[in-house]
């Protein structure tokens, strides 16, 4: 199951929400397309070896937030609602936005230098603007 | 539906209260961790909740009844203690249990002994205390349970046979139905599993919550709130 990329859990905070974020992300790269069914709670848990009711937890959740919806009998699915996919997009974009200036400001750095820092690493680590469409 | 229910639960032996005024409950398709150092109490509860020994004051209910034969049928206790007769195969223990209990599932001990990589033909004195430790989760859950009990089943065994009990544990928890106490001092290992968690110290509960709230609220890892608690 390569779908959804974990790094590692950070068990500092709550599990639920990781499983969350990662298959909000894993939508939002395309690796999980509209209409693609996610995997289950008992495949997900043993690959995570988290406990299967964090997983479900984490299932409810995005489907309360209209990110998934359940077909009975069959599983998870992801939303076909394109709009959807976009607030979810911003959404993620908003939060490594806002993670990113709270970092900055606990160190009293302004945005101005770490525009120009940001320029000078794109272009030494050659990272194409075209992924940053 | 409440699983467990404990209120005001003591046991003494001798002059000492091994655990002493433990008031707690689990719901129906919980895995609950019991975290504390050694001497904290983890085992002397298990052991009452199995039904192997009785409480010096306090209740305890396993389903709206007392611990004893009737709940015994329905709880899958694992004992911290390495009980296993070195002069028997290991499929001999396996078949021993099997005639024993009758939630025992043949199934879920083929899946098991295959996914644990159990040798059933070589004598407890042959295999490593990993090993050993493997065996031990295969017997206590081929049972159909209601409730399994398990007593630091990660403890004094080698990295790989820790994270492959771990495996089978998520593998084979049905949840809904199946409620899990697992005590444990290696609490690293164990939190991703627990969905609730009891710090237990000197007999008495001194932190109790849902894993993940705890996470939340104390923006640490079970682990490092558990550190707190105890160094």
């Amino acid at each position: 199951m390569t779908l959804i990329q974990f790094k590692k859990f950070d068990e500092s905070k709550p599990i639920y929400l990781q499983v969350m974020e990662a298959i909000k992300k894993a939508i939002i790269r395309g690796d999980l397309k509209p209409g693609d069914k996610i995997p289950s709670v008992r495949e997900l848990a043993q690959e995570l070896r988290i406990n299967p009711n964090t997983v479900q937890k984490a299932y409810q959740e995005l489907e309360r937030e209209g990110i998934t919806f359940t077909r009975r009998g069959q599983g998870n699915f992801v939303t076909e609602d394109q709009d959807k996919i976009t607030s979810l997009k911003q959404e993620i974009l908003e939060k490594i936005v806002r993670d990113f200036i709270n970092e900055l400001d606990s160190v009293n750095l302004n945005l101005e230098d770490i525009m120009d820092k940001i320029k000078e690493y794109m272009e030494n680590e050659g990272h194409s603007s075209r992924k940053f469409r | 539906m409440k699983a467990i229910v404990v209120e005001n639960l003591g046991k003494r032996f001798g002059t000492l209260w091994a655990v002493r005024d433990l008031t707690f409950y689990i719901d129906e398709g919980k895995i609950l961790g019991i975290c504390g150092p050694n001497g904290s109490g983890k085992s002397t509860l298990l052991k009452i909740l199995a039904g192997l020994l009785r409480p010096t004051r306090g209740m305890v209910k396993i389903y709206g009844e007392n611990p004893g034969k009737h709940t015994k049928r329905v709880v899958s206790y694992m004992s911290e203690i390495d009980y296993l007769y070195p002069w028997m195969k290991a499929g001999e223990i396996l078949d021993f249990a099997a005639s024993f209990y009758e939630d025992w599932d043949e199934q879920r001990r083929k899946d098991l002994v295959n996914f644990l990589k159990i040798e059933e033909d070589k004598k407890i004195r042959e295999l490593s205390r990993g090993m050993r430790g493997r065996l031990k989760i295969a017997l206590a859950l081929s049972r159909r349970a209601k409730i399994y009990l398990l007593d630091e089943p990660l403890s004094g065994i080698d990295p790989s046979s820790r994270a492959k009990i771990l495996d089978a544990l998520v593998r084979e928890y049905r949840g809904q139905e199946e409620s899990m106490i697992i005590s444990t001092h290696l609490v690293r290992e164990a939190e991703p599993l627990f969905e609730e968690v009891i710090f237990l110290k000197e007999g008495e509960i001194i932190l109790r919550g849902d894993a993940d709230e705890l996470r939340e609220t104390h923006g640490k890892s079970i682990t490092e709130i558990f550190l707190e608690y105890f160094i």
